[in-house]
């Protein structure tokens, strides 16, 4: 009823190949964002903010950048936790070097240095593939903890090697650092993800999501209709790593607040991020919504209705927590193979003909 | 003798004892590879499983090691028959990704399960295995060598003896190497892939329980354990997925290559250098084959 | 039905003291990030049972503190960091009080949690782990390590060794090895050794570990080949075993081979049988059964079928730290109290009765830990640590028990002061913090 196409008559290519094809979609999205703007902010507090909202933004967008490799361009990484390092560090690095710059700005140079890594790090894909290429892109993860735990320079010689997000603001207002309001934090990951979430959508729609896609599908057959692989999956790389270094600077900076590397970027983070765009849909912008969504969600939710609800001991719910966590990836793989992504639309091509068969 | 280069020598004993550890692991994952072509992220936490259970069973109902060892290996084929009846029978056809986060959610439901039926306390596992070193060769040539360790060598050649013969010699050995080159073909001359792959699982339950056996009597059983997959990757993809004697030599390099660079590097260039070694060792051979050593040449058609 | 009538039953509890007492009275919130769960749950199990226990006889047969009841709360992190944040936003607000002191347990959350609690105004009690110059109470207010922190413990260790070496002026050509889990926490102890290396001519070899330290073939061939005269350890779960089995494997002198406090319970010794006896552990807890409130835990608890772990664990080392931990706990916020002559207290008023905390050893005795149990403890506004003071204990592998093998041992001061100002001072440049005035 509310979801009908009838009478959207597209008249020209570009409409046509619009992001939103669909009022109905356009509105929604509208809607969507609105709220996330204005309407969250004033109820928002810390529990919100430091346990739920900036954890699932900081990891949408690190999930956005990994989707660009693998979803995309078909490069299985498992590198992610050790480029979320690089981002991190780099942000430290410009943090403490020059107080006072924006740290919106400091988001974005984290951004280029990890794609510079990235795109180093990308260079054995042009000879190895598939799990071959995961399994040697934990070289790259392995690697980096451990030059960041252990030459000084990084963390500017503290005696442990923990780094810790002095306050910065972002056009005159606090984002990082214990006084930040949660408000602020909020909206800060916010715009981004919302910004580089476009971006991205734009990058995969374009000439170079397309050369990707190719190499992804057959890259013998890609190559020989003209795209190089060389550039292709090197820019994959570079512009996966970009992401995923803002993601590193959020997650360091308006998240946690503190990090060592060892801990806070090891190898369980390249496999959470790998599962959630698994879990939200292979090469779909969405999907990495939905998936970081999923995996930051999900275990609050179970210990919240395990432990508050129904009264159980914190330690008989963590049990079930991970054991039900197991199940419900499974369940869904089996219900939609193709994630969360995929399983929305084909909620919405129900929709379409809904109330009237055809 | 000079102490160094006995020094040294010990070093790559140690080493290549190292490498069959990790490949104990290694090749639980070759086997599922092979014959599924899933990456079966589970099998670290499928090793913790077997140990938590056979300390488990020999605790709660005093068994003998022999006996608890019977019970655990039929716990896994029953561990075999579920994942194949509850998974992968709904997943037939997928594209490897998804088995692969199939086995990851797994992974998540073992370790649950474990954890309740037997908590998450340390347990010392001991089914009589000697540990320790060798006194013999301490004393007579001043040469360090775990005795746990000779035990696992000559288990992991066992169990590759037994495998291979497995593969080779019988009918249901036969019927995997087919499954594992060609699923339709394999099908169309009546194969039936549920009971393969029961069995496949079940082979690899076994030698998970082998390796956490291993692990668990070096360590305790705890935990920890399910991390040793991660050691067990870098031996994967030098010895290639899908090869059984690939697994073993991948492991000893590794091993080697590890041990003797921690050993001789790290004090230069800082220590703790083991783990992304390992990996930069197998990139480094990826780079000449990447199929892995003994891997599959793969071959592309458009 | 049975659902119902339950329910029922329960809201006829729920409504009781409104019957019989006066208005509901005033809850301490007490939360304890637990890691009942994942790679160092052995560590993490008895800690919180003895938690549990100590808060449950508390309110059981003493009605909580000062007549006030504690709210004792488990938030389960696994030991990881991002649960740890969720934990501490999700008990901080908790009941009436709010979390009133945070237990992070574990190194790294608590560097995690130092600037938001801070800034929350609720104290941390990080009982020997966490920011080591957070000693330094004019730059961090709310955060406590008492009863001693890691340098302390490295400094105590070393004063041991130079003891059995017959003096200080013999350890000069000495080769001293650490061990260490290659973390924040385990990288705590090197400027500390460094710096009294450079004064007593010791050389220093430094062997890290990675998480979660199942093979550890490398780090002891070079202790075999390098035979340094003593092995320090700070070490973390798995990793302990390990190490004390291959240190007895080649055949290292185990009372040569010395741990910080967290590699020092029976989890870490038991594994390798009869080769660990002689193995030592820094620690500033006694261990064992043997005083009036453990007694009484068993028999009020352990006996009646209400403790919270197995009643074997009981006076086990780690045990008898968290016991330690919870009794400064609560005597923490009882100090508060009494300061402030209301139970009605929330973290900032919590805070100042951790800061004139004094457990002398007329209080141990009160307490029923008489005897040595914890050196005494006297917290200052410039000293957020208290004592520094640890002993050593050595295992026995034949009686299966940890036995003090010293009395406590001061910390170096003159060492580890400069260093901790240094630490704390770069701390407040980088974030805007302006100490505060101790005078």
């Amino acid at each position: 009823m509310l979801y009908r196409e009838t009478g959207q008559f597209k008249t020209s290519y570009p409409k046509d190949q619009a992001i939103f094809p669909i009022a109905q979609d356009k509105a929604f999205i509208l809607l969507v964002l609105a709220v996330a703007f204005l309407a969250v902010p004033p109820f928002i507090n810390d529990y919100y903010a430091k346990a739920i909202l900036i954890p699932f933004l900081s990891y949408t967008m690190a999930a956005i950048g990994l989707n660009i490799l693998v979803g995309y361009c078909g490069q299985i990484s498992l590198g992610t936790g050790g480029f979320m390092a690089v981002g991190a560090f780099a942000t430290y690095k410009l943090m403490t070097s020059f107080p006072g710059l924006d740290f919106a700005l400091i988001v974005i140079l984290a951004g280029f240095v990890t794609a510079g890594v990235g795109a180093l790090f990308g260079l054995p894909s042009l000879r190895i593939k598939g799990f071959y290429l995961a399994v040697a892109t934990l070289a790259a993860q392995f690697f980096l903890v451990w030059l960041f735990n252990k030459v000084g320079w990084f963390y500017n010689y503290s005696p442990t090697g923990q780094i810790t997000a002095p306050p910065a603001t972002s056009f005159g207002v606090l984002v990082t650092g214990p006084e930040a309001s949660p408000a602020a934090g909020y909206l800060f990951c916010l715009a981004f993800v919302c910004v580089f979430a476009l971006v991205a959508k734009n990058l995969t729609r374009g000439n170079i999501g397309r050369q990707w896609m190719a190499i992804r599908d057959m890259d013998i057959a890609a190559e020989l209709v003209g795209v190089q692989p060389l550039k292709a999956k090197l820019s994959a790389f570079a512009v996966s790593s970009f992401f995923i270094g803002m993601a590193g600077a959020l997650y360091f900076g308006v998240w946690l607040g503190a990090a060592e590397p060892t801990e806070a970027f090891g190898i369980n983070i390249s496999f959470l991020v790998l599962f959630m765009i698994i879990i939200g849909g292979l090469g779909s912008i969405l999907g990495s919504f939905l998936g970081a969504a999923f995996m930051v969600l999900l275990p609050i939710v179970l210990k919240t209705v395990m432990v508050d609800g129904m009264g159980l001991q914190a330690v008989t719910a963590k049990h079930f927590e991970i054991l039900l966590l197991g199940v419900l990836i499974i369940f869904f793989l089996i219900v939609e193979p193709h994630g969360l992504a995929r399983l929305w639309s084909t909620v919405k091509e129900k929709l379409r003909l809904w109330p009237f068969p055809y | 003798m000079n102490p160094d280069v006995m020094f040294f020598f010990e070093t790559v004993i140690s080493g290549l004892m190292a490498g069959v550890m990790y490949a104990l692991v290694a090749l639980g994952f070759v086997l599922i590879f092979k014959a599924s072509g899933v990456f079966n992220f589970a099998q670290g936490v499928l090793a913790l499983f077997a140990a938590l259970t056979l300390t488990g069973v020999m605790e709660k109902f005093g068994l003998p090691a022999w006996a608890g060892i019977i019970v655990t290996i039929l716990v896994m084929i029953a561990v075999a028959w579920l994942v194949e009846r509850l998974v992968l029978r709904h997943l037939v056809n997928q594209e490897p990704i998804i088995l692969f986060m199939a086995t990851i959610g797994l992974a998540y439901v073992i370790e649950g399960t474990g954890d309740i039926l037997w908590g998450s306390n340390v347990k010392v596992l001991d089914i009589g295995l000697p540990q320790g070193a060798s006194d013999y060769l301490l004393d007579s040539f001043n040469l360090y060598v775990e005795k746990l360790e000779i035990v696992a060598a000559v288990t992991a050649a066992l169990l590759v003896a037994v495998l291979a013969v497995f593969f080779q010699k019988t009918r249901i050995g036969r019927a995997l190497r087919a499954v594992a080159d060609d699923h339709q073909a394999a099908l169309s001359v009546g194969i039936s892939l549920r009971t393969i792959w029961v069995v496949v699982w079940s082979v690899a339950g076994i030698v998970a329980l082998v390796a956490g056996i291993m692990w668990g009597t070096k360590s305790g059983v705890q935990f920890s354990l399910s991390l040793i997959a991660l050691k067990a990757l870098p031996v994967l993809i030098l010895g290639g997925f899908t090869s059984i004697p690939g697994a073993i030599v991948g492991g000893l390099i590794i091993g080697v290559g590890e041990k003797i660079a921690e050993i001789y590097a790290g004090p230069i260039i800082g220590g703790a250098i083991e783990n992304w070694f390992a990996y930069m060792l197998a990139l480094a051979f990826l780079l000449f084959r990447p199929q892995g050593l003994f891997g599959e040449k793969i071959i592309e058609r458009v | 039905m049975t659902i119902r009538t339950k329910a029922l039953g329960l809201a006829a509890a729920m409504a009781l003291p409104f019957v019989a007492g006066p208005a509901l009275s005033y809850e301490l919130t007490v939360p304890l990030l637990t890691y009942r769960t994942g790679p160092y749950a052995p560590s993490g199990i008895p800690v919180a049972n003895a938690f549990s226990d100590y808060f449950t006889l508390l309110n059981e047969k003493y009605g909580g503190i000062e007549g006030a009841k504690i709210n004792y709360v488990e938030c389960e992190t696994a030991y990881n960091t991002q649960q740890g944040v969720e934990c501490y936003e999700n008990v901080k607000n908790m009941g009436e009080s709010g979390a009133l002191v945070i237990n992070p347990f574990s190194t790294g959350i608590t560097y995690q949690l130092i600037p938001k609690a801070s800034e929350d105004k609720i104290p941390i009690l990080s009982m020997g782990y966490g920011r080591t110059s957070a000693a330094d109470g004019s730059v961090f207010p709310y955060v406590f390590n008492l009863p001693a922190h890691y340098w302390s413990g490295a400094t105590v260790i070393m004063k041991y060794i130079a003891d059995k070496e017959g003096g200080q002026a013999n350890m000069k050509g000495k080769k001293v090895a650490l061990v260490y889990h290659n973390s924040a926490y385990g990288k705590e102890p090197i400027r500390t050794l460094e710096t009294i290396a450079k004064d007593w001519g010791y050389d220093l070899m430094l062997l890290p570990v990675d998480h979660p330290g199942q093979e550890q073939k490398a780090t002891w061939l070079q202790i075999r080949r390098d035979r340094p005269d003593w092995v320090v350890m700070w070490g973390w779960g798995v990793m302990n075993q390990v190490a004390v089995k291959e240190a007895a494997s080649i055949r290292y002198p185990m009372d040569r081979f010395i741990g910080i406090w967290w590699s020092g319970s029976e989890n870490d010794v038991l594994p390798a049988g009869k080769d660990a006896t002689g193995y030592q552990a820094a620690t500033f807890n006694a261990p064992g059964t043997n005083f009036p409130l453990i007694q009484e835990i068993l028999t009020e608890l352990y006996d009646k079928g209400k403790g919270a772990g197995e009643r074997d664990g009981v006076g086990d080392s780690l045990y008898n730290r968290g016991l330690l931990n919870a009794v400064a706990t609560a005597e923490g916020l009882r100090t508060a109290i009494k300061m402030h002559g209301t139970v009605k207290i929330r973290g900032e008023q919590a805070r100042d009765g951790f800061e004139n905390l004094v457990i002398d050893n007329k209080r141990w005795e009160e307490l029923g830990l008489g005897g040595g149990f914890a050196p005494e403890i006297k917290i200052a506004c410039n000293n957020h640590e208290g004592s520094g003071a640890a002993a050593i204990q050595q295992w026995n592998a034949e009686t299966g028990e940890w036995t003090l093998v010293t009395d406590w041992i001061q910390p170096m001061s003159d060492v580890i002061q400069p260093l901790l100002k240094a630490d704390a001072e770069a701390y407040a440049k980088e974030n805007n913090i302006t100490p505060r005035d101790c005078k």
